[in-house]
């Protein structure tokens, strides 16, 4: 019984150790301008496996992820945020993604500073 | 088995060890033309999971991948750089600053409102901030919400000045109050407790309609009042207030905070307050209110610690309060004297300590523990005439915390256990009543969130208690955002609690009916337990007019009583406590419109209907003293607050009361009813910096009284004495001022 308690014990820990290796929070900005955007943008990054949490700033513009490297990359993330209409720090919007987005969230019209 | 333990955890150790090739560089940058290392720059090659960050002198060592591959070099408030690295060469890279305009500082003119509502998260939470709590007159807990239509406040009785509080239609013994999530004013600090918090050591209110949190114990049942006291890191090193009424009520506040070190900070808070004056307006040779005092000391330490996550607070607080009420002797008219004098003297003691830690997981920041401990020791001694009540209640309550995820933070819980400890020892004019309840319980809380659209949280615990056996207790909170600006609400939930019936009906001991208890062998007095189901709905939606914003807020509640403990009061001379047999509910409608009329002025304004009626032993009522219809305005006027802070702050509240059904009693029978009135407060404040103000209000302006507010004043030990019936103020127009001081320093 004993044995099971600390065999049970070290596997917890080893693992723990482990995951807790390949866990990254990053923080990058991406371009966007209201709630919308920031909906838009978190659900993007929720999509991906092995996002933990992100969480987007309306009022910085930056978003703070934590993520499972062994399981998504700050690219993976980049990228797909990118496609859906938001420029980050690596990956330009496609042009028809931008097009696609509803009038408050059109980030290269908006002089939000 | 052991063996194979062996290799897996070996395994799992050196597998992302294994020894690689690297590549070595530094990171730097040009700062007034010097140049500088860059420390923590994430690094990491495209379309890989291998990274790193920079040291403190920008060096790093980055395993090295098939090359040639591309190294991206990342920086807050710098320019993300990708690099084409094709081979183990040294390098060197040099980052510029993101252009100096994205990081200009953006002034926000949106000042924050006093009242916020919530418009994502799943329950129906107001928030009262600091600054609304200086509109009351001068306030402690149970005076602060009136300037807010979440929770109803009744008018103080002449003998303890005490004012109740309902939410829902219902008394604060059916709400949870906290203070900073540790249950507060219950047991015996249910009927005075929230006079016990003065409004200056508040930092914020939170006031949740309907079915709550699981987390903090089953008693619950229309909902939740939690308080936030200043924390000594971030709140004003010294805080000073000075009020003084023409009913003769002085008050002093104080708060000092200090930082000890970059882990540690304490604060002192210090409240004292009495009233020597003896007031009888209404020549009914009774005092208006009572004379007394009370010094109230709270001392606290906070601990945070960033780096390893361990946060913590301890908390000691010392209360001491006397109060006099009754005739008032030597100085009433001689007709009215009576011999002997009806006297109430009461005096409360109680010692609170709490301690309360937290860890956060590094990195993991949506992953923590918390453990919160506390144990109150509260003793009140009073005499009412011939009337005497003693109690004395020791409790203890510890919560064991934790909080996860599922997969991502859409995805969150909450669980944990609960302890409490209480032992009541009460003595009822010549009867003494003790007793001991002990539970256990475990708790676990989801909570959906899609950020957008909607959000869901359902709880359940599951408590073993020593008297009330071993029961479930689910709750569950929806909220759904049909369009933009709006959310649509629902909430139910149960909740169970043991009624201390003398400390929670305090009024009947200033009163000379005959007490009955109509035992059915229950745990408490001969009594059974409460339990009730609360449900709800709620619709807020944002609205801008005339480019000024508002909202609109409508919500229906609805409380059904399982089991409840009756109090009857509907027989001349006689006070019945008995289990409830039929139905027993409380509905409430509400309409709020809040507006800002213009950057300067703004307009708060609710209507609410109740109907609270219970199947007495004499057939089915309206709850007694629950005004059926209540209408509360509040105009708010700032002028624009110069550089140094100076401004003149003014602010209108007007309340309607509607009619309401007393009590029976000697002098109007058994079905009297009180006509509805309107009372107007009002408070003008100048700041003459952002450290310095003064201010000066009046309560009740046009000076509405109840007549005869003390039924049977010229024999007040006779059975048709009753001090209790309080439906409208009794002391009239009170002017008051004061000065507030606050130093950052």
């Amino acid at each position: 019984m004993r044995k099971i308690f600390f065999s049970l014990l070290t596997i917890t820990f080893a693992l723990s150790v482990q995951a807790q290796k390949s866990i990254e929070k990053s923080v990058i900005e991406v371009d966007g301008v209201c709630g919308m955007c920031k909906a838009r943008i978190e659900k993007t990054s929720f999509k991906i496996k092995g996002v933990k949490s992100a969480s987007w700033s309306t009022d910085t513009h930056q978003l703070t992820l934590i993520y499972d490297t062994s399981k998504a990359s700050l690219d993976s993330i980049q990228k797909q945020i990118a496609r859906v209409g938001h420029n980050t720090p690596l990956f330009k919007a496609p042009d028809e993604a931008y097009e696609a987005l509803p009038m408050c969230c059109k980030y290269k019209t908006v002089e939000d500073h | 088995m052991r063996r194979l333990l062996f290799l897996l955890t070996t395994f799992l150790f050196f597998v992302p060890g294994f020894a690689q090739e690297a590549i070595k560089g530094k990171v730097t940058t040009v700062e007034n033309g010097v140049e500088a290392s860059l420390e923590g720059v994430n690094i990491y090659w495209l379309e890989t999971t291998v990274g790193t960050i920079s040291k403190t002198d920008g060096s790093f060592e980055i395993e090295k991948v098939d090359l040639p591959a591309s190294l991206v070099f990342q920086y807050l408030g710098f320019e993300t750089d990708t690099l084409l690295v094709s081979s183990n060469e040294f390098i060197a890279h040099q980052m510029r600053p993101t252009i100096a305009e994205e990081l200009d500082e953006v002034i926000v003119s949106k000042t924050k409102a006093s009242i916020q509502k919530t418009y994502f998260k799943p329950r129906n939470v107001v928030t009262i901030s600091s600054d609304e709590l200086l509109k009351a007159a001068c306030c402690n807990l149970s005076e602060s919400f009136e300037t807010n239509p979440a929770v109803d406040v009744n008018f103080s009785d002449a003998i303890t000045g005490t004012k109740q509080i309902k939410m829902l239609g219902l008394a604060s013994p059916y709400l949870l109050i906290t203070q900073e999530n540790i249950p507060m004013v219950r047991g015996a600090s249910q009927a005075y407790g929230l006079t016990y918090t003065p409004g200056p050591w508040v930092e914020s209110i939170q006031v949740t309609k309907g079915a709550g949190s699981v987390t903090n114990g089953f008693e619950s049942i229309t909902g939740q009042i939690n308080t936030e006291l200043f924390k000594p890191l971030v709140s004003e090193k010294r805080y000073l207030n000075l009020y003084r009424a023409l009913d003769g009520r002085n008050e002093l506040n104080l708060r000092l905070n200090s930082v000890l070190s970059d882990r540690w900070s304490a604060g002192l808070f210090l409240h004292a307050n009495n009233r020597r004056q003896e007031n009888d307006r209404n020549d009914d040779g009774f005092l208006d209110n009572p004379t007394g005092d009370q010094i109230n000391v709270l001392g606290r330490l906070q601990y945070t610690n960033a780096q390893s996550g361990w946060v913590g607070f301890l908390t000691l607080r010392y209360l001491d309060e006397q109060r006099q009420g009754g005739e008032m002797g030597t100085q009433a008219p001689n007709e009215l004297r009576t011999n002997p004098l009806w006297r109430s003297d009461m005096n409360t003691n109680r010692f609170d300590i709490s301690l309360k830690t937290g860890y956060v997981f590094p990195l993991r920041t949506y992953q923590s523990f918390g453990l919160q401990l506390a144990y109150s020791d509260h003793d009140q001694v009073a005499d009412f005439g011939q009337r005497n009540y003693h109690i004395n209640h020791d409790s203890f309550y510890g919560n064991l915390l934790f909080n996860s995820i599922f997969g991502n933070t859409l995805n969150t819980f909450k669980t944990g256990i609960t302890a409490a400890y209480d032992k009541f020892d009460e003595l009822v004019d010549s009867n003494t009543y003790s007793r001991v309840d002990r539970s256990a319980g475990l708790f676990f809380e989801y909570t959906y969130n899609d950020i957008d659209t909607w959000s869901l949280v359902l709880g359940g615990r599951l408590d073993k208690h020593n008297r009330l056996g071993t029961f479930f207790t689910p709750r569950v909170n929806v909220r759904y955002t049909p369009w933009q600006g709006s959310a649509l609400r629902f909430s139910a939930g149960q909740g169970r609690k043991a009624s201390n019936i003398f400390a929670e009906n305090q009024s009947l001991f200033f009163t000379g009916r005959t007490i009955s208890i109509d035992s059915n062998q229950g745990q408490f007095y001969g009594l059974g337990p409460e339990r009730a189901t609360n449900y709800g709905v709620s619709f807020l939606q944002s609205f801008n007019l005339f480019t000024n914003q508002g909202d609109f807020t409508i919500d229906f509640y609805r409380t059904d009583f399982i089991d409840q403990v009756v109090v009857d009061w509907e027989t001349v001379g006689l006070l019945r406590f008995y289990n409830l047999e039929g139905d027993s509910f409380s509905e409430n409608l509400q309409l709020e419109l809040n507006y800002e009329l213009s950057e300067n002025l703004s307009l708060r304004s609710a209507y609410k209907t109740y109907r609270v009626e219970t199947d007495f032993g004499s057939g089915r009522l309206t709850r007694p003293l629950t005004p059926r219809d209540r209408f509360f305005a509040n105009l708010d006027f700032k002028t624009t607050a110069n550089d140094k802070g100076a401004q003149w702050r003014f602010d209108l509240t007007h309340h309607y009361i509607g009619s309401q059904r007393l009590p029976a009693n000697s002098r109007d029978g058994v079905s009297a009813e009180a006509d509805g009135y309107a009372l107007w407060n009002s408070q003008l404040t100048h700041a003459f910096s952002s450290s310095f103000e003064v201010y000066l209000g009046a309560e009740n302006l046009t000076n509405f009284k109840q007549q005869d507010p003390i039924i049977a004043s010229d024999d007040p030990f006779g059975s048709n004495f009753d001090a209790s019936i309080i439906y409208a103020p009794i002391f009239g127009r009170m002017i008051y001022s004061g000065l507030r001081w606050t130093s950052k320093k």
